[in-house]
């Protein structure tokens, strides 16, 4: 029974991870999926959104900024406000110029932030992070309290699924497409690009920072290794270039499945000696990029390809007239 | 004044003239394939690890093996390129960006799992500075690495000036459909590109190397000032890129001097985020760059 409830356990905390990176994929997906922008910075994003997320709600303490013990929407949404706004900002710049442009930027962003969690100790408590985070249901009994989490990431899945897929399909999300297929003829068509790709930016970027908020309260901890480039900017791309670019419940189901796989090769790869342990790790990293390569050359579209809404009858008759 | 010059001005030409070999690669990548090339820091850092050991092997100053290395940074570069990019080289370009980046993470596990993380050196002991005109202090590591970036600078020149396969490299980064009309083979020309790309990535690196140590995040350290240098330079403008790594490289270890009294003009942990600053701000006001380069 012990064994089982161990095994009930991890499963949940596949889940909960799965979920939260379920959040970051959907985030990518309407910028690289719908949009076409290429973010390099994603684990700056997140950064941001796990920091500002977890400084509001904190308690009073002496090791960093804090002690506002906001709850926690305050912190989501504020996490999710500030992202949009660096967004924005970087977006102004960069998004008038090719995708490579704000590719640069992004992983720049990501590392302005690192400096920022280094230099500046009395807000961030430097490379020991930012501690004793409020988690969402954290009185409850064991193991209710772990489903209560669950619980929230999913209904959070869900509620950011619904409210992109219906931008997938609506007039906004077919725009987006176009600009992706065919930008001239998009423009020919009237449509001011620079201002829908901003849009698209600036709501990924906000998505990510929520998916930020909850890791921070997930984990109670989150320190400057939350910005690392490997866990949060490389495994968000294969999950979406492997789950289906352009497809929300491929960015989902490929969220989850790298999820799933990056932990099961962690549990094979802990057994072996120390030293052995180690180097196998590297090897991990490099098989996950290798599947990105095998998925970009051969099967482009992902497990789930992408579907193109159709347009509704009723409005074909109207394009007609 | 001495001070201004032996602690910040040499150490920003050094560090500069770094910049300036790897944003070459970078700037002619980013023109003749058209795609941002993540994975260029990472050739750097294979090819310090690959110098360091062949010091190990032959005992041999990093300098005269460094061609060697120059020589297998250049044949990983090809077979990455075959093997990686020449497949998506017909898909749209941002899926070469999305490749490169994957890359530049395979690579590096690559270096972890073979060499390991531990800090290693290509140049052992501590070296006595020369002094110049009783004021002027400069260690030997930094004339060797000054001299030698000026040695590769002119050869590059040269190629791009006098050879027949240096022009058509300009002739591509100037109008790649005009150049193919003209009859300029384009596979060799981005053979040449990854040739020149690699191996001065490869010198950079081992010059970096020689001046603090190796270590498996320097190149990802130096690809944003790369990408810096390239864009301040102008895309596709290879002195633009030399003159363009110079200036970054400057404004780096210049930005820490006590201009106004005895407090750095800006904090030292920052001077990361100088190239950043000058990346943004040439792209609001300038995004073609010093020397009018390409903008896509």
């Amino acid at each position: 029974m012990d064994a089982f409830y161990g095994y009930m356990l991890y499963g949940i905390s596949l889940a909960t991870m799965g979920g939260i990176y379920a959040v970051l994929t959907l985030g990518l997906n309407v910028q690289w999926g719908f949009t076409g922008l290429f973010n390099a910075g994603i684990a700056g994003f997140f950064g941001i959104g796990a920091y500002t997320s977890a400084i509001l709600t904190t308690a009073p303490t002496h090791r960093h900024l804090g002690g506002y013990e906001m709850p926690y929407v305050v912190g989501f949404l504020a996490a999710m406000l500030l992202c949009g706004i660096i967004a924005y900002l970087v977006g102004k710049v960069c998004l008038r110029l090719r995708s490579d442009y704000l590719a640069i930027a992004t992983i720049g962003i990501a590392e302005i932030f690192r400096l920022i969690l280094k230099n500046e100790t009395w807000a961030t408590n430097g490379p020991r992070g930012v501690s004793e985070i409020p988690k969402p249901f954290e009185h409850w009994p064991e193991p209710w309290n772990q489903f209560a989490f669950l619980a929230l990431v999913l209904i959070i899945v869900a509620i950011v699924y619904v409210l992109v897929e219906v931008a997938r399909k609506s007039p906004w999300g077919r725009v987006m497409t176009a600009i992706r297929e065919n930008e001239p003829s998009a423009k020919a068509a009237g449509k001011n690009v620079e201002v829908f790709r901003m849009e698209g930016f600036v709501i990924g970027c906000m998505i990510m920072a929520l998916a930020g908020a909850l890791m921070a309260h997930y984990l109670k901890f989150v320190d400057p290794n939350a910005t690392d480039p490997l866990l949060a900017t490389f495994l968000v791309w294969v999950m979406l270039i492997v789950g289906g670019s352009a497809n929300n419940k491929g960015a989902i189901l490929g969220a989850f499945l790298m999820w799933v796989v990056w932990s099961a090769t962690e549990i094979v790869t802990s057994r072996l000696p120390d030293e052995l342990a180690i180097r196998a790790a590297y090897i991990r990293i490099f098989l996950i990029g290798l599947m990105l390569q095998i998925f970009l050359q051969r099967f482009p579209q992902g497990i789930l390809p992408e579907k193109r809404p159709t347009v509704p009858k009723s409005n074909q008759n109207n394009e007609a007239l | 004044m001495a001070e201004f010059i032996n602690f910040y001005f040499i150490p920003g030409l050094i560090l500069g003239s770094i910049y300036a070999l790897g944003a070459i690669g970078i700037t002619m990548t980013f023109v003749i394939l058209r795609f941002a090339n993540f994975a260029h820091g990472e050739s750097m850092t294979l090819g310090v690890y690959f110098a360091w050991t062949l010091v190990q092997l032959t005992g041999l100053h990093p300098l005269v093996v460094m061609p060697i290395a120059m020589v297998l940074t250049v044949l990983y570069a090809l077979s990455i390129d075959r093997i990686f990019y020449k497949p998506l080289r017909n898909a749209p370009v941002v899926m070469l960006v999305v490749a490169s980046f994957g890359l530049m993470l395979m690579t590096r596990s690559v270096v972890q799992f073979f060499w390991g993380v531990q800090l290693k050196s290509v140049l052992p002991g501590i070296q006595r500075p020369i002094m110049v005109l009783d004021y002027l202090r400069i260690s030997p590591k930094h004339l060797l690495i000054i001299v030698s970036a000026l040695v590769l600078m002119f050869a590059v020149h040269y190629l791009l000036t006098y050879t027949k396969i240096g022009k058509a490299m300009r002739a591509m980064s100037d109008s790649p459909e005009l150049a193919r009309l003209t009859g300029i083979d384009t596979e060799k020309v981005v053979l040449a590109t990854w040739v020149v790309g690699a191996a001065l990535a490869c010198a950079a690196g081992v010059f970096l190397a020689i001046d603090t140590h190796v270590e498996t995040r320097m190149g990802f350290k130096l690809l944003l000032p790369m990408f810096a240098a390239a864009i301040l330079g102008g895309v596709g403008r290879p002195y633009g890129a030399l003159v363009g790594g110079l200036i970054i490289g400057l404004a780096e270890e210049i930005s820490s001097y006590p201009f106004f009294g005895t407090e750095p003009l800006l904090n030292p942990g920052y001077k990361a985020g100088v190239a950043f600053a000058i990346m943004i701000g040439i792209l609001i006001w300038r995004p073609s760059g010093l020397f009018k380069g390409k903008v896509f």
